[in-house]
């Protein structure tokens, strides 16, 4: 078993270069939703001191002196060059994984006995660079969780080529030994402390554990992490495009809230939006959960958590059957003389859109007239004005304050860079 | 007529029946003589695209090709994924800005335009000259 993992260098800043010739070798970062915190940045910027998840007020000012450059988040460019660069790599290789917006899988096994696969990465690299201008890192290695070490390492190490094969056993063995474990995939803060204590410091540490052990101390996802530290293969290439099996739409609140009267409209909002995600994916759903939470900062206030679910009576995408699940959800959990900080509405149990359940009684012309009427509420409120529903807070729902995106380039007719 | 309440179902409890339905609807009457001859119109993007994941369009400004047949504002389609040779028209980045030209390598490398009234450009020890990718066809709108 062989796997690369292809690793898109900071892939929102690369984007944002590539049609931007003058900002070659510039520090570049880019912003979360409403500019607020830094979400990636180029490695000019990092050599700044930029550093991931940083509040953009806390460093605007000495960023800008230094003449460093700017982004709102222009996620519908990203996400047409993602696709490119996926379109690109599913080329190369039979099976492929996409991981993330800029991660893929590759699965190597059927290319290993007529290629080296080195060479075969640097191929990838320089393809994927000539044709669409991203940089890409590419770790070749025996399993998933190895790869990402070897792209670890390349960053590390700063291989200049981007393409690290680690086949041989001193080479992994180095790897592990200069990995610290919270780099580990799949190892966050709370399990990386867990294992500190327990005397695991370093990726190699955790390796010589024996993985019955760990199973029984933590869980068996950690095992399959030790086991394929130790160079097994536990996780196979996900190749079928798998569909999301929930939605969660999810918010922490500005301002404390305590009335339902006031939450109720917002929870609604998350409703709505998870019903649009819903059809956007072409599924149904027959559950939907809502949950309401105080601050788990505020240790002094009194403190409520509720989660309720409701079964829906058949699998449904219909924007008014998740409003009414969700009332029915909240009520229940809602406790006066809480401040609450949080809310969400989740969808679960999905089913296909072409499938539809009916009641006995329901008239089935009806059907028709519903998914119609979705429909054009989507298609309003994608190209035309807003259509609310009559139970949302219109207030909260104000247009993201977003300054500073750049243009469409590769999707808008209007906004195509120009040439001389 | 005389109605007893028996009790209510549980929702839970019901097996799940799943009934496809159909989303055209059947029309009767005569069909269309040209039903079988039918063919699906002309895409542009399949005769003007070779390698989708290497194509970007952009907006060429000013007069410098206008003896290529480029006018100004002309979208033209640029595939990254065409080696140039010499005499293609080709983007490239010079001086942080990109520019359309015709690449000429020999006698000496450089950008042509293809107008009488500009001058060729010719690229300088320092200079940094990228070529970002070759055209392939032009847009003119009228």
């Amino acid at each position: 078993m062989t796997i690369a993992l292809v690793d898109c260098e900071s892939f929102y800043a690369s984007c944002e270069r590539v049609f931007r010739p003058d900002l070659k070798n510039k520090p570049i970062v880019v912003l979360s939703n409403n500019d607020g915190c830094v979400i990636a940045f180029s490695k000019e910027a990092k050599k700044m001191g930029i550093s991931m998840g940083v509040p953009w007020f806390r460093v605007k000012k000495s960023f800008l002196k230094q003449k460093g450059q700017v982004f709102s988040s222009n996620f519908t460019f990203y996400g047409d060059m993602s696709a490119r660069v996926m379109n690109i790599l599913e080329g190369f290789v039979p099976k492929i994984e996409i991981y993330s917006i800029d991660e893929a899988f590759l699965d190597l096994d059927t290319l290993k006995q007529n290629y080296n696969l080195y060479d075969f990465g640097c191929h990838i690299r320089s393809i994927v660079k000539q044709w669409t201008g991203i940089p890409v890192r590419i770790g070749i290695a025996p399993n998933k969780t190895l790869s990402k070490i070897a792209i670890n390492e390349i960053k590390r190490k700063n291989i200049p080529t981007s393409v690290l094969q680690l086949i041989d056993d001193k080479e992994i063995k180095n790897a592990l030994t200069n990995t610290p474990v919270q780099k580990v995939w799949g190892v966050g803060k709370k399990l990386n402390d867990h294992l500190n204590s327990a005397g695991i410091y370093t990726a190699l540490d955790l390796a010589k554990v024996n993985p019955q052990n760990i199973r029984k101390k933590f869980s068996v996802v950690l095992e399959r992490t030790v086991r394929e530290l130790r160079g097994e293969k536990c996780l196979a290439i996900d190749d079928i495009t798998s569909f999301k099996k929930q939605i969660i739409v999810s918010r922490s609140f500005g301002r404390k809230i305590s009335s339902l009267e006031a939450l109720q409209p917002i929870v609604n909002n998350f409703a709505v939006r998870a019903a649009e995600k819903l059809r956007n994916e072409k599924q149904k759903c027959s559950q939907v959960s809502v949950f309401i939470k105080t601050s788990s900062f505020n240790k002094n206030k009194a403190q409520h958590a509720g989660l309720r679910t409701v079964e829906m009576f058949g699998p449904t995408d219909d924007t008014r059957d998740i409003l009414s699940a969700t009332k029915k959800g909240l009520l229940p959990i809602f406790k006066s003389g809480y401040a609450y900080a949080k809310a969400g509405v989740i969808l679960n149990k999905f089913s296909s859109q072409k499938i539809k359940q009916c009641s006995l009684f329901e008239e089935f012309d009806n059907l028709k007239e519903d998914s119609k009427l979705m429909k054009y509420i989507d298609y309003m409120n994608a190209y035309e004005t807003q259509i609310y529903f009559a139970s949302q807070n219109t207030k909260e729902l104000s247009p993201m304050k977003q300054s500073m995106t750049s243009q469409k380039y590769t999707t808008s007719w209007y906004e195509l860079p120009k040439v001389n | 007529m005389k109605v007893d309440y028996i009790g209510k179902i549980s929702e839970e409890n019901l097996p799940a029946i799943f009934v496809p339905y159909f989303l055209e609807s059947v029309h009767a009457g005569f069909p269309s003589p040209a039903s079988d001859y039918i063919e699906s119109p002309i895409d542009l993007n399949k005769h003007l695209i070779k390698n989708g994941a290497a194509t970007f369009l952009v907006r060429a400004q000013g007069q410098s090709m206008v003896g290529s047949g480029i006018a100004d504002q002309a979208v033209l389609i640029v595939d990254r994924s065409i080696k140039p040779s010499h005499n293609s028209i080709v983007v490239a980045t010079l001086d942080g800005e990109f520019v359309c030209k015709r690449l000429k390598l020999k006698p000496k490398m450089c950008l042509m335009p293809d107008n009488p009234n500009y001058p060729p450009i010719f690229i300088n020890n320092g200079q940094e000259l990228e070529i970002v990718g070759t055209v392939t066809a032009a847009i003119n709108k009228f």
